[in-house]
């Protein structure tokens, strides 16, 4: 690990404007947001804040209406379509709150589909290698050929997990990922973040649960399309006892 | 290009597990293809089938064969079908003797009879001929000889045997030489006829017997009645030449006035086998209809269920799309899922196709002739079927924003 901190997200005075008809809504006005590799980062805020749009900026799934953002050491404020596919496959994992896993696929095969769009294809046993060393991390081992209905949500929001670091993205994009878990298990998903934070990888996590954000290392309010606070915290770190451990492998 | 190989080889498996995962719903869409095929290659295979045995049957007639028939004769202005012929043993002679179109004439009546010899017992047609019928019929003497003209001028009980009827009075090959009654006369084998085959209208031609025209006339019909003459032009560019110069000899011969009704009817091989042909096309062209409405109604089955797939999976269009599946990506899967169905429905038409020309070919005794070209054409129309009708949904799915597919419940 170099020991240069680095910045993976730059963002510079961003806006948003949609157009609603008649009425122009700056869901974001003027955000700055600088996230360094290896922080761990909850977005807050209340519905309708900007947070959801300021999610879907740094996902590259949209563009800013002005203003830039430098996504690992690209400008990425102005790719089109394609360019920002390219960019979503190759630099950021998303996790998503519904875990949105392909329905009657296997996990392995779920772990498997963002290297089938990869820059650099891999073959077939290359493919399997990567999504087995991904199961394996979230502690998934032995449940490749479970369909996501044959796992409980814990276990799917993992298989997310798992297909989110297969490409080994800049970033862990995580939107409300413990929002369909109980609380229990919201923990071991929680842990899980904390654990591949700790090597190394950079997370943001959007959530409106003050007590999910406590367990990153820093926590950004936003309100009104705006950044209202930015602090770190002291990190809520995740009690291992009692949890099932993510890495031992399930015995079936 | 290895990437590129192996991205495309990804995404056909991807469109191939959509497939395999709805396979009911996957049969159903194609159904429209299987059936679209399926009545292309019938239809192609009946045509081809009747054009090969309308062939069979002008090579069977004899080349450049022309059929002269009796008529209605005009008497006292009315149009009267007497009964009688209105052709004479004159004017087959006049025809051999004038026109220079056509090589060989013969009469030719028929007359059914019970033909009994060798102790067995067969009915059968009894054809009263001139010597050149073998030459006009091209049909040739398998073993014995043809009768002579003499046997013509003096009326000799003489006669020559079908393949079907020598092998039923004498299975053991013994015809020529021995005596057979017909119709309680007796005639003498001179030789058996090489067989023939069944002709298009599926009898036997081959079950016949042929005997001078006189003695036929004399022997066998009791009367002076004559019946049709057939003949041969000279050539097959000499075939209308002929029938012009029989027409105006026999209408010469018969006092028919310029413009007048003949009393009699001339067919050439070729309008035997056209009029054949008018039927056989009108067949095969409403059944290339139905083949091409189903091929289209099967076309726009796939882009309903396509554009059903696509609503349906809009979801899944949206995580392919977070996770870096490019418009194209998407395009192609859905583009490949069309295309799949069709050929696949396509393959299915064709077994089925194969399936029910054999079918038809073995119980309607239809001659069916599956020719690769229509299987390579049908198979082409389905696929062209499929990137045509399968297009519109993959675009649609394509141009969807991964936001609001994500958000989609």
């Amino acid at each position: 690990m170099s020991t240069l901190v680095s910045t993976v997200i730059d963002i510079r005075d961003l806006t948003k404007v949609y157009h609603l008809g008649e009425v122009d809504v700056r869901a974001l006005d003027g955000v700055d947001l600088n996230v360094d590799t290896g922080d761990f980062v909850a977005i807050m805020g209340p519905s309708g804040s900007g947070k959801s749009t300021l999610m879907n900026i740094i996902g590259c799934l949209d563009r800013p209406t002005a203003g830039t953002y430098v996504l690992d050491g690209a400008d990425v404020s102005e790719l089109s379509r394609d360019q920002r596919a390219i960019i979503r496959n190759a630099k950021i994992g998303f996790v998503f709150q519904s875990f949105n896993l392909l329905a009657r696929t296997s996990a392995m095969e779920n772990v498997e589909l963002p290297l089938l769009y990869g820059d650099t294809a891999l073959a077939r046993k290359e493919r399997h290698a990567a999504a087995r060393e991904a199961l394996h991390r979230v502690g998934l081992a032995g449940r490749e050929g479970n369909y996501p209905s044959q796992l409980s949500g814990g276990q799917q929001q993992r298989v997310a997990i798992a297909r989110a670091l297969v490409t080994n993205p800049a970033i862990l994009l995580a939107d409300e990922p413990t929002g369909n878990l109980d609380s229990k298990t919201s923990l071991e998903i929680m842990g899980i973040f904390q654990d591949l934070n700790d090597e190394g990888k950079t997370i943001v996590l959007i959530t409106h649960e003050p007590d999910i954000a406590q367990h990153a290392k820093r926590v950004v309010t936003v309100r009104d399309g705006r950044i209202q606070q930015d602090e770190r915290i002291e990190q809520n770190r995740v009690e291992r006892k009692g949890i099932e451990a993510p890495v031992a492998p399930v015995a079936r | 290009m290895r990437n590129s190989f192996i991205r495309l080889g990804n995404i056909t498996v991807v469109g191939l597990k959509s497939i395999a995962r709805n396979k009911l719903r996957s049969l159903l869409t194609a159904l429209g293809v299987v059936i679209g095929v399926a009545c292309v290659i019938v239809s192609v295979a009946i045509g081809a089938g009747v054009a090969a045995s309308v062939s069979e049957m002008i090579n069977s007639l004899g080349s450049n064969f022309i059929m002269i028939m009796p008529g209605a004769a005009t008497q006292s202005g009315a149009r009267i079908f007497t009964g009688s012929s209105t052709l004479t043993e004159d004017d087959a002679e006049a025809i051999k003797r004038e026109a220079s179109a056509v090589s060989y004439v013969s009469p030719q009546l028929r007359t059914a009879g019970q033909v009994v010899g060798n102790d067995q017992n067969w009915s059968t047609q009894v054809y009263g001929v001139g010597i050149d019928w073998p030459n006009i019929r091209a049909w040739n003497v398998q073993d014995g000889s043809f009768f002579t003209e003499g046997d013509i001028r003096s009326g000799s009980k003489v006669a020559l045997l079908g393949n079907t009827v020598a092998d039923n009075l004498f299975p053991a090959g013994d015809a020529v030489g021995s005596t057979i009654r017909v119709k309680n006369v007796p005639f003498r084998v001179v030789g058996v006829l090489e067989k023939k085959g069944g002709s298009m209208m599926g009898s036997d031609q081959d079950d016949m017997i042929v005997a001078p025209y006189t003695t036929v006339q004399k022997r066998l019909m009791g009367q002076q009645r004559f019946g049709m003459i057939i003949a041969s032009a000279a050539s097959a560019e000499q075939v209308s030449e002929a029938m012009d110069q029989i027409d105006a000899l026999l209408k010469q011969r018969h006092r028919i006035p310029p413009g007048g009704d003949a009393d009699f009817m001339m067919r050439s091989q070729e309008e035997m086998a056209q009029a054949n042909q008018q039927q056989v096309q009108l067949m095969r062209n409403l059944l290339l209809g139905i083949a091409i409405v189903s091929l289209f109604v099967g076309g726009i089955g796939i882009m309903n269920i396509m554009l059903v797939s696509v609503t349906e999976r809009t979801r899944e269009i949206g995580i392919r799309m977070a996770i870096g599946a490019r418009g194209r990506h998407v395009l192609l899967q859905f583009l490949f899922e069309a295309i799949v169905l069709s050929v696949f429905g396509g393959l299915i038409g064709v077994l089925l196709g194969i399936g029910v020309a054999t079918l038809f070919a073995r119980v309607a005794k239809w001659s069916m002739v599956v020719s690769p070209t229509s299987i390579i054409l049908a198979f082409g129309v389905a696929a062209s079927i499929g990137i045509f009708f399968g297009f519109y949904p993959a675009r649609k799915a394509s141009k969807l924003d991964p936001i609001d597919a994500l958000r989609y419940e």
